[in-house]
């Protein structure tokens, strides 16, 4: 099973692509989805995370099916 | 209550007015208190010209969290009915970005869960605003004081 992987506005600018695929492994977390799929380039500052649709802080733990999200601070109305 | 995305410019008090024939036909005499918000988009921000906008969101997870919201308005104050409409896609200044809208008994709560409404929007719904300025355009970095 895998965890799908979202990014929005500027950082999926920044990252050149809307998302990324993740093969699942124990002991998972947010900080350790982005470790995996971005060694060499640090999570931005103010970057928020989600997981299924819930904000999520970087040491929530992320399962098999999961959808995780990076996107920087929201700026809606 | 009704919250819905919006892809295309809409009219505020004319959704307004067709909503509230709706609640008419719910909770007519029962609501004392109807407050609004309408957001529109300026042709300038932080000081610099705005052309046009185009407002990003997260399929799913602005839906979801913008319903989040609405009940905790609804868990905190006695809130008889509700309206919340954000557009998406490209604006254009003038064009209304947001309407919030409560019906309740008394004033006071139709004044702050609207207030609440919007405030939390702006601060938790999923929401991006690119701006297009004449010199390029850049993403919102954060949203200006209320």
């Amino acid at each position: 099973m895998t965890i799908q992987v979202k990014y929005f506005a500027s950082l999926r600018d920044r990252l050149g692509r809307d998302g990324d695929e993740l093969e699942s492994v124990s002991g998972l977390t947010v900080a350790g989805v982005w470790a995996a799929l971005h060694p060499k380039t640090p999570l931005p500052p103010n970057t928020l995370a989600a997981v299924n649709l819930e904000y999520a802080s970087l040491e929530q733990a992320v399962r098999a099916g999961d959808e995780v999200a990076f996107f920087p601070p929201v700026t809606g109305g | 209550m009704r919250v819905e995305l919006r892809p295309a410019s809409f009219a505020p008090l004319a959704e307004l007015a067709a909503y509230q024939a709706e609640v008419d036909t719910r909770l007519l005499g029962q609501y004392g208190a109807l407050s609004m918000f309408i957001g529109t988009m300026r042709d300038f921000n932080d000081g610099h010209a705005v052309q046009t906008m185009n407002l990003e969101h997260y399929p799913g997870m602005t839906e979801y969290q913008l319903q989040r919201i609405a009940e905790a308005a609804w868990r905190q104050w006695p809130v008889l009915d509700g309206l919340l409409l954000h557009r998406v896609g490209a604006l254009q200044p003038g064009e209304p970005i947001v309407l919030v809208a409560v019906w309740t008994a008394q004033r006071a709560a139709a004044f702050s869960a609207c207030r609440f409404l919007i405030e939390e929007l702006k601060a938790k719904a999923p929401f991006w605003k690119r701006e297009e300025t004449g010199q390029g355009a850049h993403w919102v970095s954060h949203n200006t004081p209320a």
